[in-house]
């Protein structure tokens, strides 16, 4: 019987650039505490904490991986961060998969939704006089998309429009 | 002690030459610059104490250490200052001077000056006026430090799809 059966937590890859993003992104872990997660950033210094607070906290240390910084401009950097992400998806294939931006979250949300991935995009706080532009991109295609400014989720007319449910600070 | 940081990424030029010009004529407060690689023709600072990158360690300290803390308009000075409950002084970079790819830190340095502990510089000119202002009310400030995490609610929100709780 199903209802008998243990539930399995799901598994989810958390993955933002190393910077603001990053620290948003770490302010919703409880939002996955019980799962079994996968960290992706875009620097070795994160990786570090990371592990330096789980022995802190006396618990195993999560998966971390480590792709490369890349900026909207250098195009072979992100052509290289985009076939990264592709390879932890393949080896991860996570349930879910959450992001707060920018580039890394946007190649992770279009490529999990290809694998079935069930993708959340919470647009940064940074962006309060426009949806992000990755936002825009992916947003619609997350299955849930939040900004963490209320102005923005009215839109004309458009049903496929973020929604507000509070902010990281 | 001031600590000015402009981070990891990008030199801010435009803010350390304001704060080295107000330390010229200030003698009141001690300042540490991280500022970053100027490259060849980016500016040194000449009246304060600086280094481009700090080790996380480091700069643990200076923030413990610091008084107030100068900063962009990033959400991550941002953030880790109200966490700290330190007062911030933050400026806007701009996409005009090719300091960031839009002008994204002009919003937020304007939803975040309300709250208690940050002050807002808008451009370099401001930076002087702004010290100076702090200087007189740095013993009125009193900031309450945030939590770790995210408002329960939207923490609540993404936890409900995680374990697919409720209609999504």
């Amino acid at each position: 019987m199903s209802s008998m059966k243990k539930e399995i937590p799901p598994r989810i890859l958390a993955i933002a650039s190393a910077g603001g993003h990053w620290v948003q992104l770490m302010r919703l872990r409880p939002a996955w505490e019980g799962c079994t997660v996968y960290y992706v950033s875009t620097s070795a210094n994160r990786k570090r904490e990371v592990i330096q607070d789980a022995k802190n906290r006396d618990v195993s240390p999560p998966a971390f991986y480590v792709v490369i910084e890349a900026s909207r401009w250098e195009k072979f950097k992100l052509v290289r961060q985009f076939l990264q992400i592709t390879k932890i998806l393949l080896q991860v294939r996570p349930d879910v998969i959450i992001s707060t931006g920018a580039a890394p979250g946007f190649f992770a949300l279009r490529i999990g939704k290809l694998f079935g991935a069930r993708t959340i995009w919470v647009d940064s706080i940074a962006n309060s006089g426009e949806i992000s532009l990755s936002g825009k991109k992916v947003g619609k295609s997350a299955n849930l998309w939040l900004t963490q400014w209320e102005h923005l989720t009215v839109t004309n007319g458009n049903c496929n429009t973020p929604r507000y449910e509070g902010k990281v600070v | 002690m001031i600590f000015l940081t402009v981070g990891s990424e990008l030199p801010f030029d435009r803010l350390v030459r304001a704060v080295d010009a107000w330390c010229a004529t200030n003698n009141n407060d001690i300042v540490f610059g991280q500022i970053g690689d100027p490259g060849a023709d980016g500016y040194r600072p000449r009246h304060f104490e600086w280094q481009e990158f700090i080790s996380p360690d480091e700069y643990r300290c200076k923030y413990d250490e610091a008084d107030l803390i100068i900063g962009h308009a990033g959400m991550g000075s941002i953030i880790t200052a109200l966490v700290r409950a330190k007062p911030i002084l933050i400026i806007p970079r701009r996409a005009v001077f090719l300091e960031t790819r839009n002008d994204h830190q002009v919003f937020t340095a304007q939803k975040f000056a309300e709250r208690e502990g940050i002050l807002v510089a808008e451009d370099e000119t401001m930076i002087r006026p702004m010290l100076d202002k702090w200087e007189t009310m740095r013993d009125s400030i009193v900031m309450k430090s945030v939590g770790p995490y995210a408002e329960e609610r939207l923490i609540e929100t993404i936890r409900d799809f995680v374990f697919k709780k409720g209609t999504q």
